[in-house]
């Protein structure tokens, strides 16, 4: 096993994953949030446009989205993001994965509002507040915190479904564990570092957002 | 919906201010579609020939979309039944009084929860076709198979423990004062009710198999997302026929959707009725993530569940 980490860059693999989990982490909070405000307003159409964003993408496979980035938005409509192929092929993945998670740190936003009961914003108006001091001061930190335990879930998801860049053959570690399962005879071997390499990046991370989201967790 | 608490009522100035966000928000929409409109039309992509097919030629359909959606079927099919399997072994297992069972169904829960599906898949159709185990032919269906089951067997395992737990303690109780053994009890009183209010979860999990099985497309399964490609070649038209291979899914997957949220309301409503282990509380178990008793079982405020 130690041969196999000599002979292949898997660490190198392991750094453009996370490089493409934490570019799509961010892209996906900032148009899941948008997405989520949207879909909370008091205004119809922009909910209903939130609300079909939503069902769109959180019932399209993210393997058809990379694939369509590249083959189709690329090479048929001719939107390149940079003249290097590889880049190009980053770049997309890590769109596309902001464009589908965004979906569902949408979702995970909206039950944090949830979580927080109807009186809140009454008592917040009764004493007097606007709506906007209202939402600053008494709504949207109990949101926050009522989402920290699904935004856990959606970010561990965003870094196991980064893998799904290797169809479009971004240089990350499930393109570099499909050419070392080709390669070299000792499959197991190649599959136990690859899993190995995810248990590292996301149980603690689960670990931790699940102690978060209790420590946070609003006592009610 | 809870969420309605979060704004007042509209008063005049507000209905006008909601109006000038309405219009922004289509304006916006507009836009967006009037670019992509534009770009496909300077990429020719909008030709009557490229997205004719779809509604005259039958061959398109014969040919293509359906083998694809029904490899597509096939393999979510079988993952589900196996994965329903495993989940329920392992889901008891974690449920087992006996330590070091539930230690190790433990440990391959968290394992195969936390390796992504296309690492699972891309090992496993690598060894199988490798070392000869399944025949070359079926070796990507076999690959699909593994990976999905593996990890959807642990999701499911999450859900029977968490709709074991969700139910009221006097379930146990019962089952032991008139007699039943602590199998039995899970057997017979517990499992059916956990099942039972688990299904809308089930359901859900359902298009996280349907969406996984493209993953396929990477070890040369052929399903819907390869079918849709090899469509595009045939035709000269991949843009039409991701487009339309798109739509499928997502039509697919919603009505599933539709359906879980129906076997919810439908659930809870029978729970409401006063029948006495209907777990009415257990609204969405699927969200106690990893290792999250159930830590707060009496909620039934009727806040929105997503």
């Amino acid at each position: 096993m130690i041969e196999l980490l000599q002979k292949y860059d898997v660490l190198g693999a392991f750094v453009t994953t996370i490089e493409l989990s934490a570019l799509g982490a961010v892209g996906a909070l900032v148009i899941g949030t948008v997405v989520a405000v949207m879909r909370v307003s008091p205004v119809a159409t922009l909910r209903l446009l939130g609300t079909s964003y939503v069902n769109v993408f959180r019932n399209t496979p993210l393997t058809l989205l990379v694939v369509f980035s590249v083959l189709g938005m690329t090479y048929l409509l001719g939107l390149q993001l940079s003249p290097d192929v590889a880049t190009n092929a980053f770049r997309w993945a890590a769109i596309m994965l902001a464009i589908y998670h965004a979906a569902f740190v949408c979702e995970a936003i909206r039950s944090g509002f949830n979580t927080v009961p109807a009186g809140q914003s009454e008592a917040a108006r009764s004493i007097g507040l606007t709506f906007g001091q209202g939402m600053r001061e008494v709504i949207l930190p109990q949101a926050f915190r009522g989402a920290v335990a699904p935004l856990g879930s959606t970010l561990i998801a965003l870094i196991k479904n980064s893998t799904v860049a290797a169809v479009v053959g971004v240089n990350e570690s499930a393109n570099l564990m499909s050419v070392m399962i080709e390669n070299e005879t000792a499959g197991i071997a190649v599959f136990a570092i690859f899993a190995a390499g995810f248990v590292i990046l996301t149980l603690p991370l689960g670990l931790w957002f699940t102690s978060l989201s209790r420590r946070l967790a609003v006592q009610r | 919906m809870s969420t309605s608490a979060l704004y007042d009522a509209p008063g005049p100035r507000a209905r006008a201010r909601h109006r000038l966000f309405s219009a922004l928000g289509i304006l916006v929409f507009l836009g967006i579609l009037f670019l992509v409109v534009r770009k496909l039309q300077s990429a020719g992509q909008l030709q009557g020939y490229m997205w004719q097919p779809f509604l005259v030629d039958r061959a398109v359909w014969r040919d293509y979309l359906l083998p694809g959606l029904i490899g597509t079927f096939k393999a979510a099919a079988i993952s589900i039944v196996l994965a329903g399997v495993l989940g329920l072994l392992l889901g008891v297992g974690r449920l087992s009084r006996v330590a070091p069972v539930r230690w190790v169904s433990s440990v391959v829960v968290e394992f195969f929860r936390s390796v992504p599906v296309l690492i699972m898949m891309l090992a496993s159709y690598g060894i199988y076709s490798r070392s000869g185990v399944v025949a070359p032919d079926t070796a990507p269906l076999a690959g699909v198979v593994t990976g999905l089951t593996l990890y959807n067997g642990s999701v499911i395992a999450e859900l029977v423990r968490s709709g074991v737990h969700s139910l009221p303690k006097g379930q146990r109780e019962a089952g032991a004062s008139i007699g039943l053994s602590e199998g039995q009890t899970l057997r017979i009183v517990l499992l059916p009710q956990a099942l039972t209010a688990m299904l809308p979860a089930l359901v859900g999990q359902l298009v996280v198999v349907l969406k996984d099985t493209a993953l396929g497309y990477q070890i040369t399964y052929q399903e819907l997302l390869f079918w849709s490609k090899t469509l595009g070649s045939a035709f000269a038209n991949p843009v039409a026929a991701y487009v339309v291979a798109a739509v499928i899914f997502i039509v697919v997957n919603y009505l599933l959707t539709l359906l879980a949220g129906r076997l919810e309301r439908r659930l809870r409503s029978r729970g409401g009725r006063g029948a006495p282990g209907a777990p009415a509380s257990a609204g969405t178990p699927g969200a106690g993530a990893a290792g999250t008793p159930a830590a707060q079982p009496a909620t039934p405020s009727g806040a929105g569940v997503a």
